[in-house]
């Protein structure tokens, strides 16, 4: 136990901070697992990969010579068409079975785009540069990365023009009730098979978004998408299906858990100690839920 | 007819048995040729530094082959390395030295790439008593496990960083230093930890923080955080490509400031490239560099070796090509001295290696390690956007002063 952060009480400012932005990042991959668990009762085992492709994407450029931070508009869109495909070739055939092959084919599409980018980019550990500088805060003892600002930012404003969609657009309201009801949605004229095909795209885009973001925050590598995916997936389930503000309030509030747990247990302890809160937290809703049923009879 | 099926498919099941059988007989030394196996990661993740070790292999072995090839027994011999792909999977990898060994009959073996695959085949080769030279898996537990048929001709984990603790403390005027130091938990990562624990104890210096990271992180801003509210002496920091790219670019956003970084992996993970003068000053250790003025007279020196592999393959050679390259001119030392091909004449030629290479001394102590070669110390320095890595210490090799303390953020 080391209590450094309660002796320089700076540091629960820094730990907050770098939580929240953290948290936000993770919240819109998580946004984007939610949507696609919520209409296609699909958990993504590739989300991660998916996430690392679309920072690929950004790398690329950032090869090219345009800045990196133009992934966001670029990798959205090359991800949207790559998800779509991906749904026609592959998830359309598991949609509507067992949750456990879709997991098994997501899996399988998870290591098949591992291989495709260590062929395609190569092992080594890539990371490309923003160059957006840094913002001291509090005579410079608090120091925030310009680009996880950045990151936090774009990710705020993309839930908030995808919920903006799913609420107004033509395609968002048949999208919201493909995820009610497929079957009704159907009989009243919906072309849920156009639906599902658009779900997994806007997945995929969402985690293009994400990744050219954490490929000027953090590093690339065609392996380490599987964080992503395990992450993502607590979020989801702590925030519930088809709750928004949920996930990103689950999304902080993990990201600050985790911090916390950083410098107050130790960092080899950071993340087993999300993996416990889970657990409680699973336990938790399991007891309420009991307690519920037993009320009702 | 059902008999003769039967009796013909029993046939051809015999003939691929004895197929099987008669290959190994052939396999080891085949006419003029000595066949060495290796398994190497060619795909997967270890596949960049894997194809670096198949063309440091491959570089010797035609260059020695090229010069006269091996000579035993007053008949010359050419060298072959045999090679499957281990996919960067250690369980992969010993059932390929299992194959290589039963199946292939092959009775040399080199190693594969990183500490994780090399503990996996090591079990294997010294249960069939089957020698072998690794020249990339530094993990110091590959030497406490009483192995006799393991020989490595690089300097051990814990060995890497040990010299920039000894240069902090020559820096603070032979007084002890307060470290801050993040690792990995893996392997490597932490045999080099305890290199520096060593090293602290040995100069009874203070370890202020100890973090683990975990290898699925990729975000050290806490441990960094930390190391700006303690001020210590020396930061090290060691955690593969992705720790020491992660380390840069966070303590370049930070403004972290210390007087002193070390790190391991700069050449593997091309930080001066990568990161340019954002990764100015840092320190870091290296098993070898071409500036060193070790000469065997097969590639010369270090500086020829490098122009040399250049040509060949389009890429300077990292250190891991080159501690490649190192392995196979001690196998064929091994198998002049032995003037055999019994594996336990070659092995007893290997304990017995003490030789100088373009990459370094090579000598074995007991345990397979090699304790002839320190460990090289450089500094990435920059002049104007170019950034490049200068030998600080040990200062027989040094091209360039060390500069510390490195200059703040501020005033960058």
């Amino acid at each position: 136990m080391d209590l450094l952060i309660f002796k320089a009480p700076i540091l629960i400012v820094q730990a907050s901070l770098d939580g929240i932005l953290l948290g936000l990042l993770f919240a819109l991959i998580a946004y984007g697992m939610a949507l696609q668990w919520g209409v296609m009762n699909i958990i993504n085992i590739a989300q991660g990969e998916l996430v690392i492709l679309g920072g690929y994407i950004a790398y690329t450029m950032y090869q090219l010579g345009i800045h990196p931070a133009f992934g966001i508009f670029v990798a959205p869109a090359i991800m949207y068409f790559l998800g779509w495909g991906l749904y026609k070739l592959v998830i359309y055939r598991v949609v509507d079975r067992d949750l456990f092959i879709s997991i098994l084919a997501t899996f399988g599409i998870s290591i098949l785009t591992q291989q495709l980018m260590n062929f395609v980019f190569g092992a080594d550990v890539v990371v490309a540069q923003s160059n957006f500088g840094t913002t001291l805060l509090f005579d410079d003892s608090v120091t925030i990365p310009n680009s996880k600002l950045f990151s936090a930012v774009i990710s705020v404003v993309a839930a908030i023009a995808i919920i903006l969609y799913m609420k107004k657009s033509k395609l968002g309201r048949a999208i919201r009730a493909t995820a009610q009801n497929a079957r009704a949605a159907k009989i009243l004229g919906v072309d849920t098979e156009k639906v599902y095909a658009a779900t997994f795209g806007l997945n995929a885009a969402i985690c293009g978004i994400a990744g050219s973001l954490i490929a000027i925050t953090f590093t690339l590598h065609p392996y380490v998408g599987l964080p992503y995916t395990i992450r993502s997936f607590m979020i989801v389930i702590i925030a519930g299906l088809g709750n928004l503000p949920g996930v990103a309030l689950s999304g902080m509030g993990l990201g600050i858990f985790e911090e916390f747990a950083d410098y107050i247990l130790g960092t080899e302890f950071r993340i087993g100690a999300v993996f416990l809160l889970l657990v409680f937290i699973l336990v938790y809703r399991r007891f309420k839920l009991s307690r519920k049923r037993e009320y009702l009879e | 007819m059902v008999f003769n099926k039967n009796f013909s498919c029993l046939m051809i099941g015999v003939a691929a048995v004895g197929f099987l059988a008669a290959a190994p007989a052939n396999a080891r030394v085949d006419g003029d040729t000595i066949t060495l196996g290796a398994a190497v990661s060619l795909t997967g993740k270890y596949s960049t530094n894997g194809k670096h070790t198949k063309n440091g292999y491959n570089f010797a072995a035609e260059r020695i082959n090229k010069m006269g090839g091996v000579k035993v027994g007053g008949k010359s011999y050419k060298l072959k390395v045999k090679y499957y792909d281990d996919e960067s999977n250690s369980s992969r990898a010993a059932q390929l030295a299992e194959r290589l060994i039963k199946q292939d009959g092959v009775k040399y073996m080199l190693g594969p790439y990183s500490s994780g695959l090399t503990k996996a085949i090591a079990p294997v080769t010294e249960a069939n008593k089957i020698p072998m030279v690794e020249a990339n898996g530094a993990s110091r537990s590959l030497f406490t496990k009483g192995y006799k048929y393991l020989f490595a001709v690089l300097s051990a984990a814990n060995q890497y960083l040990e010299v920039a603790i000894d240069l902090a403390v020559e820096k603070n005027g032979g007084k002890p230093v307060r470290i801050a130091m993040a690792f990995e938990q893996d392997a490597f990562s932490q045999d080099v930890r305890l290199g520096i624990l060593d090293a602290a104890k040995r100069t009874k210096s203070k370890i202020i923080i100890d973090d683990k990271l975990p290898k699925e992180l990729n975000d050290m801003a806490a441990t960094l955080a930390k190391v700006k509210a303690t001020k210590p002496d020396v930061l090290v920091v060691s955690g593969h490509s992705k720790g020491a790219l992660t380390a840069i670019r966070q303590i370049s956003e930070m403004k972290v400031n210390v007087p002193m970084l070390a790190m391991t992996h700069c050449d593997a993970s091309k930080l001066a490239k990568q990161h340019g003068k954002k990764a100015e000053y840092a320190l870091c250790a290296a098993q070898w560099h071409k500036s060193l003025s070790y000469k065997d007279k097969f590639f010369g020196n270090g500086m020829q070796y490098d122009k040399e592999f250049n040509a060949a393959f389009g890429y300077a050679p990292p250190y891991q090509a080159a501690e490649s390259s190192a392995a196979l001119l001690v196998w064929k030392g091994a198998f002049e001295r032995a003037n055999s091909f019994s594996t336990e004449k070659v092995r007893d030629a290997l304990a017995k290696t003490n030789m100088q290479t373009f990459y370094g001394n090579i000598k074995f102590n007991s345990a397979g390690a090699n304790f002839a070669k320190p460990m090289v110390l450089f500094q990435v320095r920059c002049d104007g956007g170019k950034c490049a890595n200068k030998v600080v210490a040990p200062t027989k090799w040094a091209s360039t002063k060390l500069v510390h303390p490195i200059p703040k953020w501020s005033q960058r």
